[in-house]
This record gives C-alpha cells, structure tokens and sequence, in this order.
C-alpha cells in the first residue's frame, strides 16, 4: 500500500497529469501535488499521485556519506 | 531504476552492517520499531536482520494501512458494496482482508456485488463519470500518503459537479499510533514493547515532514529517524539510531532527504485540510480506540460522505479470538507466536489482516522470513 517507486517525468499533461517513464515503462499519473514540476524531474509515485521530488544533490549526498560510513568501516576490520 | 538501484548495493550494506556491529555497545540491547509496513516489507525481502547484532532488534509496527483496518469498517464496506445501485471503487489489497465470519470483499464480488478495484482515485472519478445512473463510492483507506490523493478526488468531483459520487473514509493518521503503543491505557491487557527508537516512515513524512516527530521525540525521550524504504537507507537509518542511543540524544534526524523536507508536502496538506478534519477517536486493529487519529470530511463537503448518504451504521466486530494480529500490530509478539501463522493463517486462506497485504509482519515474515525459523530450530 505504501510501496512507491521513483519514476522520471517524460511529458507533462494539461490537468495537473503527467507522463512519468518507470525503468522504460510510461505510466500517465496526476501531478496535482506538486509544485513547478519539468520534464526530466524524479518523482515519487503512489496511488497514481506524484508525492514529491526527488532532489538530486540531496540524493548524491546521501549515496556518499553511505560510500564513506562503509569505507569507513570496512577499512576498520582487523 | 534510478533513485533505487544505487541504494541497493550489496558492499555498502556489507560495510553499514559492519558499521552497526562494531557501535553497537553488547552489553545492551537496542530495540527499534520500524512503524511503517513498507519498512518492515524492505526488512524481510532484504533480510536486513540477519545483518544485525544479536542486540539490536527490529520490532514491526502498526504501520500498515490494511491491517489496522477493524474487521467492523470491512463488514460495513461490504454491505455497502451489496447494495444494487453501487459500484464500489477500493484500492486492490483490501479485496481479500476478512471482515466477520470470514466475509470479504473478494467473496461478496463473487457473489455479485460490483466492485471494482482501481489504481487510483482518479480512475474511480473516471468511472462516476461514465456511470451517471449509478452511485459510485470510493473506499478510501491510508495514512497520510493516501490522504492527498482521496482530498484532490472530492475536489475534482465537486468542480465537475458529479452527484453520484462519494467516500467511505478510513484515512488515519501516524503520529497519534506511534503515540498511543507508548501510552495507552488499555494496553495493559495486550502488554507493552520496549521500544528504544523509532524508524519513522518513508513516504507519510514526504507529506506531513519531519516536524510533527518533534514533539514526540521531546515528550517521550526517543529517537526518530525518518528512512527511505531501500536497505541501504535502512541500515544508515539503524546506524544512526544506534549512535543517539549510544549518546544518549533523542532527536529527529532525517536520513531520507533526498524526498523529505522538515515541512513535507505543503500543497498537499493543504488539501487535506480544505477537506478534511479530525474524528475525536477512530478504531485500530489491534490499537483500540485512538483519540485524534483519524480523518472525516468536513461539513461543506458532507455530500460527498457515503456514510450519511447511505446512513451507514457503525459496526465493531470482535477479531477471531485465535488472531494475534493484535500483539503483532504492537510490537508484543512476532508472527510465529500466533498458532494460527502458516497453519490455517497463509497468504491464500488469510485470518488476520497482517497476513493479507505483502506489509503486514505476518505475510512478510511467511513470504522471506520462514527459512530463518527452520535455522533456529535445527540449531537447538
């Protein structure tokens, strides 16, 4: 129920829809959530709804500090 | 898929499971409720608790919209959905969640009744549209995430002016859950978990942010750390409750920032509150009844309440007495203390509500987690 997927937005639709491409699969879904939405941006879909955006730096930040905390701890076994 | 695939990585997690075994103090134990059913799904599938300390345990929470559902509101939505002139819209995993004497909605389509599930709100607005002659009511149920989606629906229903459109509304809402498995009154007869921090969930704080864990962090002393639903989040999300309870913090720390933000969906709350507004209590399984927990539809929108246009009356249904769904939704037993888990409790012939959605602790633990039990008891 709560399972939601990242999806790249492909086409944006009048009444707040939107074409969103799923690893290559197009799914029409309602935008009607999000504020100053362009093509090319990630979201998170659920029930056919764009919750949020994905915000990209955030997302590399994260992805590093997860590289680091590893490294980190990897490089730290006897 | 982008935003997925790069959290998944199995030397990360090899690293972060490392991280965690060599932080966590053995002398103690470190006891974490994931709240939310797609945490406690992520937990399961990816068997994130074999990467963990003997100390440090996952409890599964309440936190699956399906399996909170009292088996009394399933038995009202089936009679609702027996009625002729209805076609019953309901999001696919309610179909099979027993009401009373094992009716469902799967059954009562079987025997008739129009029901039709639908993907979203909107495709149930599509079929109000198409069917003028018949009434249309949209089950919705959900925490916050499905809230937005159900507010958006009735106000495109009344900017469209459709008459025979209406909500048979369960919307609940999270923080008062997570408050009442602390202090309830009437837990004393289900019993109390420990719980030493909580993994907040992923997609509700997309909507309602991370301020609202604030006050609970404060009031209760416990940790929250707000996750995204991919092991790699989790084990950074169990790392970092693990360090605030090494030091002694109970913060709010948001390891999913790359979709939350401190003051979440404002559009979408917005929504939500034009609609809707708090019930003073609402029924949980397993829960009781939860003061302030769930959604109705304000006044202005009464007409589109398939309660009062159907004049629905309340029912509360006992669960099967063998069920433990109960004490599974707290926290205070696991799956396979319930004698009816993988006997006549499976996925096919579900009981309990937790062995029908894929989040519930019970269909997870049947689903990724029997192997495990199998290990122990050869190992004793």
């Amino acid at each position: 129920m709560c399972l939601a997927i990242p999806a790249e937005v492909t086409k944006l639709l009048p009444d707040d829809m939107a074409i969103v491409s799923i690893d290559g699969v197009s799914k029409e879904i309602s935008v009607a959530l999000i504020e100053d939405l362009a093509i090319g941006d990630y979201v998170i879909i659920h029930v056919g709804y764009a919750l949020t955006k994905i915000d990209p730096e955030e997302a590399q930040r994260t992805l590093e500090l997860l590289h680091e905390l590893s490294a980190e701890a990897l490089g730290a076994m006897p | 898929m982008k935003y997925a695939d790069e959290f998944r990585d199995k030397e990360i997690a090899l690293g972060l499971a490392n991280a965690i075994q060599s932080e966590a103090d053995p002398q103690r134990p470190y006891r974490f409720m994931e709240f939310c059913g797609g945490h406690t799904h992520a937990i399961s599938r990816y068997g994130l608790e074999d990467m963990l300390p003997k100390n440090v345990r996952m409890i599964h929470g309440p936190g699956c919209p399906v399996c909170v559902l009292p088996a009394g509101r399933i038995d009202m939505a089936i009679r609702l959905a027996e009625r002729p002139e209805i076609i019953f819209c309901v999001y696919g995993d309610l179909m099979r969640v027993p009401g009373s004497q094992g009716a469902s909605l799967l059954k009562a389509k079987a025997k008739g009744a129009d029901i039709r599930m639908v993907y979203s709100t909107i495709d149930a607005l599509r079929i109000a549209e198409e069917n003028p002659q018949r009434q249309i009511v949209f089950f919705a149920i959900g925490f916050e995430t499905t809230t937005p989606p159900t507010a958006v629906m009735i106000r495109l229903a009344e900017k469209k002016q459709l008459a025979n459109f209406s909500v048979f509304c369960n919307h609940v809402l999270t923080p008062p859950a997570m408050q009442n498995i602390l202090e309830s009154p009437d837990i004393r007869n289900i019993g109390r978990v420990e719980i030493d921090g909580f993994v907040g969930p992923a997609h509700v704080s997309t909507i309602i942010g991370t301020a609202p864990y604030e006050f609970f962090a404060e009031e209760f002393g416990k940790p929250v750390v707000i996750s995204g639903f991919e092991p790699l989040d989790m084990m950074q999300a169990i790392l970092m409750l693990v360090r605030q309870g090494n030091e002694n913090r109970h913060e709010v720390e948001n390891q999913y920032s790359r979709a939350v933000k401190r003051d979440g969906n404002l559009r979408a709350k917005e929504e939500v509150s034009d609609i809707f507004e708090l019930r003073d209590q609402f029924e949980w399984r397993g829960l009781g009844q939860v003061p302030y927990s769930g959604l109705k539809l304000k006044r202005a929108f009464a007409k589109y309440d398939a309660e009062a246009r159907f004049d629905m009356k309340e029912l509360r249904v006992a669960d099967n007495p063998a069920c433990e769904c109960g004490a599974i939704l707290r926290g205070v037993k696991k799956p396979v203390d319930c004698k009816l888990f993988g006997t006549v409790c499976t996925p096919e012939t579900p009981i309990g509500s937790c062995m029908v959605s894929s989040e519930g602790a019970c269909a997870a633990h049947w689903t990724y987690g029997r192997f495990r039990d199998h290990q122990q008891r050869r190992a004793s």
